[in-house]
């Protein structure tokens, strides 16, 4: 029996087992939203479209399924390219539908079209523009494969709405046949054996694990290859959560606003083991100075992040989790007591500091007190900023998929959608946005889809009235002449909470939040804290610019 | 260093597009690009020249791994091959420099495709180096107008690039 390419789109996405779209409709996508009427995956509906991206992005990451969402064409589509983007630096594994003008009409500038694959091309692992009909089932299977192998990324299926209501014999490929994509898995194996010598020849072997461990699952590995070569561990933004908190090799964040800690072993190291990460200009600052005495050891699955930033000794192209496995069996037990001594006075020097004067409320003593209080299980999804530097310093995880933040883009106003599709993948776990006054205006409409879909979200405003890293570059770079950082205007962040049914609270003092938290962490309802914060603090320590990592100041 | 890749993509629209984008959004430059269906008409091959260092090349090639639609990258600049470029030169040619003209034609084994009034239209293929000295010899009579294919190259011998005879390779190991 015939049915339409719409229907068939429904019955693709059932079969790759997809349990939420996130969307908004429109005219071009009209047979689609149709066929939704037939079906048990749930569709939620955004406020906008960035919003649909970024809590797809979400649940992506906390799932570690594919994040689909739907679109109709021109604005629609337009509208979900910085989640696109974010998406991709980040490579979180999207599914992206979006209506498109009817064929004939393709390249006449008609009512809301625009050339989506085109726009798209740069911040897509792939795009395809569906012109047969025949074609939907297995550009779909296509997509979800490309999506979430190899290095995961973001794929667009732009469908034209003649295309959509065409009707079509429907039979869902079970293979794909891409002779141009076959991604690596299992490094080779001379220079798996060729790692395991380097490491056993190493005193000071440190490893740097990126984002890349959370999407391969391999934090067993990495803890395990860790505790058996007595190796330290420091973390990019993404990788936060692949290795506990409170392990004694534990190093924290390295880069720009990394742990003095991290970046003094990064620095003093002679063998670095970088698993699923990719030197960016973030985490190494000034290339000459990382890891100067280091073997450097260079573990990813794209191949194009091997010799791109940073010239490595042993690259071995391959999963984390699967070259990781490979290595360990090459391995014995190392105690490398002087060095593991070393890390350990290096912490005990450079601790993270601020001062806690007065009775303020400084902005890491709310990440110290959230962590405190917030439980191993809960998920903490930040915003781009300050915040998201302290969150970063502060907090500790010992699960990954614990901590969902925007890395790669630095787009603002993520925290919140990816908050809502955290929390839809993620049912059972507390879900904590921590997100900046300016950010949370960039998609503070979510809040109504957080509303509707009756989520439990507990979110909290770090209030400063300031673009605060802004700020502070400009106090740092620009002689304090601070220009468009001052919000001027800002609502109550505790009434706009109620006025979405949520619970408001604002807290200025050390003692209220104190107060407050252990209450509204554990209750069953949403939660708006809006925590007015000293706005003169700075994210420290900080690397300047042109400085090496050992060389941060603060 | 002049590098000279061999290129099979998917025979997909739009895959122009992906590889010239990503070459401006790569910041790397292309000396030359010429593209055309291969015996399989699903593939295409480009002949892609450009210049860089090892490690820049090194970039190129993964990069355009990492496009789906590229099916295989051969860089075929160190091994025999043959290239053949084919250009179309209009040249001012009045009576009295006819001759002249037509005995360097000969010279290059080109072949004069059009005449016109005050003009001679040139057809010529070859190696860089030939169509080089061509133009460079044509030049003192005023050249107005010059189009080039861009280069295609082919391997001597029995070796071939095409696709049947291996899958993407050039992983680092
Ligand atoms: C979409 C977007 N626009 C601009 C920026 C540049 N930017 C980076 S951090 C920042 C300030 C963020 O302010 P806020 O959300 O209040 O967080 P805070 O830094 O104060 O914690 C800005 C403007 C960005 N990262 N993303």
């Amino acid at each position: 029996m015939k049915i339409t390419v719409a229907e068939a789109l429904i019955r693709c996405l059932e079969q790759e087992n997809v349990e939420i779209i996130f969307g908004y409709p429109g005219g071009a996508i009209l047979p689609v939203y149709d066929a939704l009427n037939n079906t048990t995956i749930k569709h939620v509906l955004v406020r906008h479209e960035q919003g649909a991206a970024h809590a797809a992005d979400g649940y992506a990451r906390v799932t570690g399924k594919v994040g689909v969402c739907l679109t109709t064409s021109g604005p629609g589509a337009t509208n979900l390219v910085t989640g696109i983007a974010n998406a991709y630096m980040d490579s979180a594994p999207l599914v992206l539908i979006t209506g498109q003008v009817a064929t004939s009409l393709v390249g006449t500038d008609a009512f809301q079209e625009v050339d989506i694959t085109g726009i798209t091309l740069p911040v897509t692992k792939h795009n395809y523009l569906v012109k047969d009909p025949k074609q939907l089932p297995s550009i779909v299977k296509k997509a979800f494969h490309l999506a979430s192998t190899g290095r995961p990324g973001p794929v667009l299926i732009d469908l034209p709405k003649d295309v959509a209501q065409a009707k079509i014999e429907f039979k869902y490929p079970k293979t794909v046949n891409m002779p141009g994509y076959k991604p690596t898995y299992k490094g080779h194996a001379a220079m798996v054996q060729q790692a395991a010598k380097i490491i056993m020849e190493s005193e000071r072997p440190a490893i740097y694990a990126g984002g890349g461990v959370r999407i391969a699952d391999a934090a067993g590995e990495l803890q395990k290859l860790a505790e058996t070569i007595s190796a330290p561990v420091a973390h990019t933004l993404m990788g936060l959560g692949c290795f506990p908190g409170d392990h004694p090799l534990f190093l924290g964040m390295l880069g720009l606003h990394g742990t003095r800690y991290a970046n003094q072993a990064v620095t003093e190291c002679d063998c670095l083991i970088a698993a699923g990460a990719r030197f960016d200009d973030r985490v190494v600052t000034k290339i000459s100075g990382f890891a100067p005495k280091a073997r450097i050891i260079h573990i990813d699955i794209d191949p194009a992040e091997i010799g791109k930033n940073v010239r490595s000794h042993l690259p071995i192209v391959g999963d984390v989790k699967s070259v990781l496995g490979a290595i360990l069996p090459h391995l014995k037990k190392k105690d490398n007591a002087r060095w593991v001594e070393r890390i350990r006075q290096l912490k005990e020097e450079y601790p993270l500091r601020y001062n806690q004067g007065g009775d303020s409320l400084k902005p890491q003593f709310v990440m110290e007190k959230i962590n405190e209080l917030k439980g191993e299980d809960a998920i903490v999804v930040t915003d781009v900023g300050q915040h998201q530097m302290w969150a970063a310093q502060y907090m500790r995880f010992s699960e990954p998929r614990s901590f969902i933040t925007s890395g790669g883009l630095g787009a603002m106003g993520f925290c919140l959608p990816a908050a809502i599709g955290a929390k839809l993948g993620a049912p059972d776990r507390t879900v904590i946005p921590i997100v900046g006054d300016g950010g949370l205006q960039m998609t503070m409409q979510e809040l109504g889809t957080a509303a509707e879909q009756k989520l439990p979200l507990k979110v909290f405003v770090i209030n400063n009235s300031r673009l605060g890293m802004v700020r502070q570059l400009q106090e740092f770079y620009h002689d304090k002449r601070y220009v468009a950082v001052d919000i001027q205007f800002n609502p109550d962040f505790a009434a706009l909470g109620r006025i979405y049914g949520m619970e408001g609270y604002t807290v200025d003092s050390p003692s209220q939040l104190t107060e407050l938290l252990p209450r509204i962490l554990t209750s069953a309802a949403p939660v708006m804290v809006n925590c007015i914060v000293d706005h003169c603090e700075n994210v420290l320590p900080m690397v300047l610019n042109g400085s090496n990592i050992s060389e941060a100041i603060g | 260093m002049t590098h000279t890749l061999a290129v099979l993509v998917e025979n997909n629209p739009g895959v122009l597009a992906r590889v010239a984008g990503l070459f401006s959004r790569r910041g790397f430059n292309i000396d030359s690009l010429a593209v055309g269906r291969t015996e399989d008409p699903s593939v295409s091959r480009m002949t892609i020249v450009v210049e860089g260092d090892d490690r820049y090349l090194e970039q190129v090639n993964k990069q355009l791994h990492k496009l789906v639609d590229v099916i295989k990258i051969s860089d075929i600049t160190r091994d025999a091959y043959v290239d053949r470029e084919l250009v179309l030169i209009k040249v001012h040619a009045d009576a009295s420099k006819r001759a002249e003209i037509m005995q360097l034609v000969d010279i290059f084994r080109a072949r004069i495709v059009d005449v016109g009034l005050k003009t001679l239209t040139v057809e010529i293929t070859g190696n860089e180096g030939k169509i080089d000295a061509f133009e460079d010899s044509l030049r003192p009579f005023g050249i107005k107008e010059l189009v080039r294919t861009g280069k295609i190259a082919m391997l001597r011998g029995t070796k071939s690039s095409s696709k049947n005879n291996s899958q993407k390779e050039g992983d680092v190991n």
